[in-house]
């Protein structure tokens, strides 16, 4: 039985915490950078996971299982460029001044401020 | 034929050189490749399609010469080689019928909006087709992202605010999908040590890590595929979308990430008894289904009332899983022809409405009065493919709707056929919602007479959804090729 003060139980524990923390950033956060930095914040719970899967599965000789190194190093690179996509989206929306709400209802309407209103 | 493989892996290539080549070329080239690949995938398809249809039996290409566990196998099946075909003809349709949209003027070099159009398509057909021979489930993972990378920003080609805020709900939507789907494939191979599709099904076995896994990976796909109630950012994204891209976007894109929701249930997790899932999934659907419909029955405009349709229509999709788990073959033959027809239908459908938008400046669906005379053939696809969306016979949309309620009857669980039938009838209501102003007699302003073969493109696609009811059922065999 696994004790709970083992390294591993606790990263597993800081990535399941990471990942609530950012899906409940990602969903109830309305400006759409803090939704953004929500998915980050998924994100490295799920590498932090994965990592420490590496750890667990390491055939003998080796102290980590290299596949999931190759996977967490791609999933990095595409969350990458998925953020960047999204900041993207984000600085041409502010800058044509279109506001900062993703609600449907609320578009064409101009925000006063960037700081963003509901969604 | 030396190695079938090589042509798994052309059908990725293809697109993909074509992308690459349009960027370094730039200019009008863009659109140029991307329209001489159009046959060149449709014959590869065919090609994967009659092969394992003829030998009976899945092909399967090793990637670098390293198999599964440790490599990366493509493999197309009879449902891979269906979807496939079904991509080439929506891709090369939408191409043609976006040539008089997308073309870049003979004064300019390059035009921009253009040039984006034409590798985003390419980008898209890329992504459908790795989707479906990839079997690898991180594979899958990338696959999904660069669906979406192509996905989001041809939503928000023409750069307006509410373009860029739809796109921008959209990839955040997509992003929740693709992180948790990330999740379910990471607690995957903590278990099993591979994310090969095949080794997992011999591998795994009813277990709470795998219930967790299908869990996370099952609702981030349900985030991309647009099921209620993650449905909000589909009506924004495909109304306004240009109607080339919402044909492409709601006939093909919303079924890539169903196809990996089926291979995760049918292909690696067939055998498992999940009854709470298949209700929970089939529920969500009906759902989807009368929450669609009744929206699309108040929309002003055509284009979000089409969209809402999808929205609808995709909550058919979802009674595969209470009609088709556990063995049910009428259920999954009902799943796929669902997609087949729907795919054709709303692609009609969305050409149909953008050639509308274009000719009469608007699509309020008020101001319609005389627009059916004016414009027969557009209407006349949108009839047609609405018939498909009702279930009228002949249609695409009749078998799938035949064929899922004789799966309830197999089966007993009449409750379903509520939502199906339902369903139909909450079609017919906002088919005609459009019909009837536009065939009523009146004045009309044409600002611009939409092209004969644009409007012949949109009608042969909706008749194409109404032939798939012609179908032999011999081709349904080659759904099952390949299926554990």
């Amino acid at each position: 039985m696994m004790s709970l003060l083992d390294p591993a139980a606790i990263g597993g524990l800081v990535g399941a915490a990471l990942v609530g923390l950012g899906l409940y950033g990602l969903i109830l956060d309305p400006h759409p950078l803090r939704k953004l930095l929500g998915f980050n914040l998924i994100g490295s719970g799920v590498f932090l996971v994965f990592g420490l899967i590496a750890r667990r599965g390491a055939a003998a000789g080796l102290s980590f299982d290299p596949v999931p190194q190759a996977l967490v190093i791609t999933g990095i690179v595409v969350a990458f460029a998925a953020s960047a996509l999204a900041v993207a989206l984000i600085l041409r929306l502010a800058a044509i001044g279109g506001g900062l709400s993703l609600d449907p209802a609320d578009a064409g309407k101009k925000s006063e401020s960037p700081s963003g209103e509901g969604a | 034929m030396s190695d079938p493989g090589v042509l798994l892996v052309l059908s990725i290539l293809a697109p993909v050189g074509g992308l690459l080549l349009s960027f370094a070329l730039g200019g009008r080239a863009a659109e140029k490749i991307a329209l001489s690949l159009t046959p060149l995938g449709l014959a590869l398809s065919l090609a994967i399609g009659f092969h394992v249809w003829q030998f009976g039996a899945p092909i399967s290409y090793i990637m670098g010469g390293v198999a599964p566990p440790l490599g990366i196998a493509l493999r197309a099946d009879g449902f891979s080689a269906i979807m496939l075909v079904t991509t080439a003809l929506i891709i090369a349709a939408a191409g043609f019928y976006a040539r008089a949209n997308f073309a870049t003027a003979a004064a300019v070099v390059e035009d921009r909006r253009a040039f984006t159009f034409w590798i985003l398509l390419q980008a898209i057909w890329a992504a459908l087709n790795i989707v479906f021979l990839s079997n690898d489930l991180f594979n899958l993972y990338v696959a999904l992202e660069l669906l979406t990378f192509a996905a989001v920003p041809i939503v928000s080609i023409d750069g307006r605010a509410e373009t860029l805020a739809a796109a921008l709900r959209y990839l955040i939507f997509a992003l929740f999908g693709s992180v948790f789907y990330l999740l379910g494939v990471v607690l995957l191979y903590g278990g099993y040590a591979t994310l090969d599709i095949t080794l997992l099904h011999a591998k795994t076995a009813p277990s709470p890590l795998v219930w967790t896994a299908a869990a996370l990976i099952t609702a981030g796909l349900l985030a991309k595929t647009a099921l209620a109630p993650l449905h909000l950012w589909l009506p924004p994204a495909h109304a306004n979308a240009p109607a080339a891209a919402s044909a492409v976007l709601s006939g093909l894109v919303v079924k890539g990430s169903f196809f990996l929701i089926l291979r995760l249930w049918f292909y690696i997790l067939p055998g498992f008894p999940a009854p709470g899932a298949a209700t929970v999934l089939g529920a969500l659907g009906a759902f989807a289904v009368l929450l669609g419909s009744g929206m699309a029955l108040r929309q002003a405009r055509l284009k979000l009332l089409v969209a809402y349709s999808t929205v609808a229509q995709i909550g058919y999709l979802f009674f595969i899983f209470p009609l088709g788990m556990g063995g049910g073959l009428l259920g999954f033959r009902a799943g796929v022809m669902q997609i087949l027809a729907h795919a054709f239908a709303k692609a009609a459908m969305f050409f149909s409405a953008g050639l509308v938008y274009e000719a009469l400046g608007h699509d309020r669906i008020a101001h319609f009065r005389g627009a059916a005379r004016a414009l027969p053939v557009p209407f006349l696809a949108l009839g047609l493919g609405g018939l498909s969306l009702m279930g009228l016979p002949p249609s695409g949309g009749f078998t799938a709707k035949w064929l899922m309620l004789q799966a309830v009857f197999l089966r007993g669980d009449w409750i379903w056929s509520l939502p199906i039938l339902i369903g139909g009838l909450l079609a017919g209501g906002y088919l005609y919602r459009i019909l009837k102003p536009a065939l009523e007699t009146g004045p009309v302003a044409l600002k611009s007479q939409p092209a004969a073969w644009r409007a012949q493109l949109g009608l042969a696609l909706a008749v194409a959804a109404l032939a798939l009811a012609f179908l032999p059922e011999k081709l349904f065999f080659l759904l099952d090729i390949g299926r554990p």
